[in-house]
């Protein structure tokens, strides 16, 4: 039995916690721990962990180590600042590293 | 280049055929991989990207409620709301094999029942606008896990179609032709030793056979008699 976890800001995430996924929230003065604890996360028992996209470009790298192991699935997701396009580009990078080139995106999102 | 460091002998040969006609079946079977694994993911990520645009959608229109909602309640009453959650969503993953990858597959069960048990607050002190961002959230969540299962999917078939994509190339381009190379060097090597102890031994033949019957001594006395004869 494995749990779900979502990261990032307070105001963007504190809703799901209400649905019973476990939250963990950020802000500039703790935002260097959020590597860490996406580690200890994926250490864990949690196979799905939701990044939103502003938390997830400043701790890429973890992002990246996580990419290509079986578990957990590190997800994007728009926080309340908006879409800033980064989850549709990690498809997009998916799509790269597969054929070679965009064809779905049609490289213009 | 590799045709250079080889043994020319038979046995080489011999292995170097084997192993060609391995390496034609291994890169027919990698070929194939790559072409089914290629398709299954073309698929999957078209429905990735349509899940993601759904699921992107309905975060946006769930947080713009929580805006709503949280500009007519004070920080610390929306804090208190969802202090100690009610719901709590367990997750029971299995893993499916497509074409040897190992892809998730992700189920979640509630901890009660009634999956609009969701309310974590009184709805005495709360704005209404709560419930409706928090419903819209909760009508996203399958959506959400669905999409989790296939993001990592398409990732895990990403590298696995990178990896054989190499090997592919690697067998076409290089491996192949360099056995190929090899094999021609040998049996030429080998067809060159044969003719030249062919010719020896023709040659040896020969002096053998003159050993025997001097046919020169005997050709150059017919040649005398002859011209004597001519005479």
């Amino acid at each position: 039995m494995s749990k779900i976890a979502v990261m990032g800001d307070w105001d963007s995430i504190y809703g799901f916690s209400a649905l019973g996924l476990d939250t963990f929230s950020f802000d500039e003065k703790n935002i260097d721990d959020a590597g860490r604890t996406l580690r200890r996360l994926s250490e864990g028992d949690y196979k799905v962990i939701y990044v939103t996209e502003a938390l997830a470009s400043k701790i890429q790298n973890e992002i990246e180590h996580y990419r290509t192991l079986p578990s957990p699935a590190i997800i994007q997701i728009p926080g309340i600042s908006g879409n800033t396009g980064e989850g549709i580009s990690a498809v997009k990078k998916s799509v790269e590293q597969a054929v070679g080139s965009d064809i779905i995106f049609g490289g213009n999102s | 280049m590799a045709a250079t460091n080889v043994n020319p002998t038979r046995m080489e040969l011999t292995r170097l055929k084997k192993k060609l006609s391995t390496a034609r079946r291994g890169h027919k079977l990698l070929k194939d991989k790559r072409d089914e694994l290629m398709r299954q993911f073309l698929e999957l990520v078209r429905e990735n990207k349509a899940l993601r645009e759904n699921v992107e959608a309905g975060i946006n229109a769930a947080n713009k409620n929580f805006s709503l909602a949280a500009s007519g309640m004070t920080d610390a009453e929306v804090r208190v709301s969802f202090m100690s959650p009610k719901q709590e969503v367990q997750l029971v993953t299995d893993t499916k094999n497509i074409m040897s990858v190992d892809v998730p597959l992700y189920t979640y069960t509630t901890r009660t029942s009634d999956p609009n048990d969701i309310y974590s607050y009184g709805l005495a002190f709360t704005s209404s606008d709560l419930d409706s961002a928090v419903t819209s959230l909760a009508g996203i969540l399958p959506d959400m896990l669905k999409l989790a299962e296939i993001e990592k999917t398409c990732q895990l078939l990403a590298a696995e179609i990178e990896k054989t994509r190499r090997r592919v190339n690697a067998l076409e381009h290089v491996l192949i032709p360099d056995m190929e190379t090899s094999i021609k060097f040998i049996s030429m090597k080998l067809d060159e030793n044969e003719r030249s102890s062919q010719t020896r031994l023709m040659k040896i033949k020969d002096m053998m056979l003159e050993d025997a019957h001097q046919y020169k001594e005997r050709e150059e006395e017919n040649f005398l008699q002859d011209s004597r004869e001519n005479q």
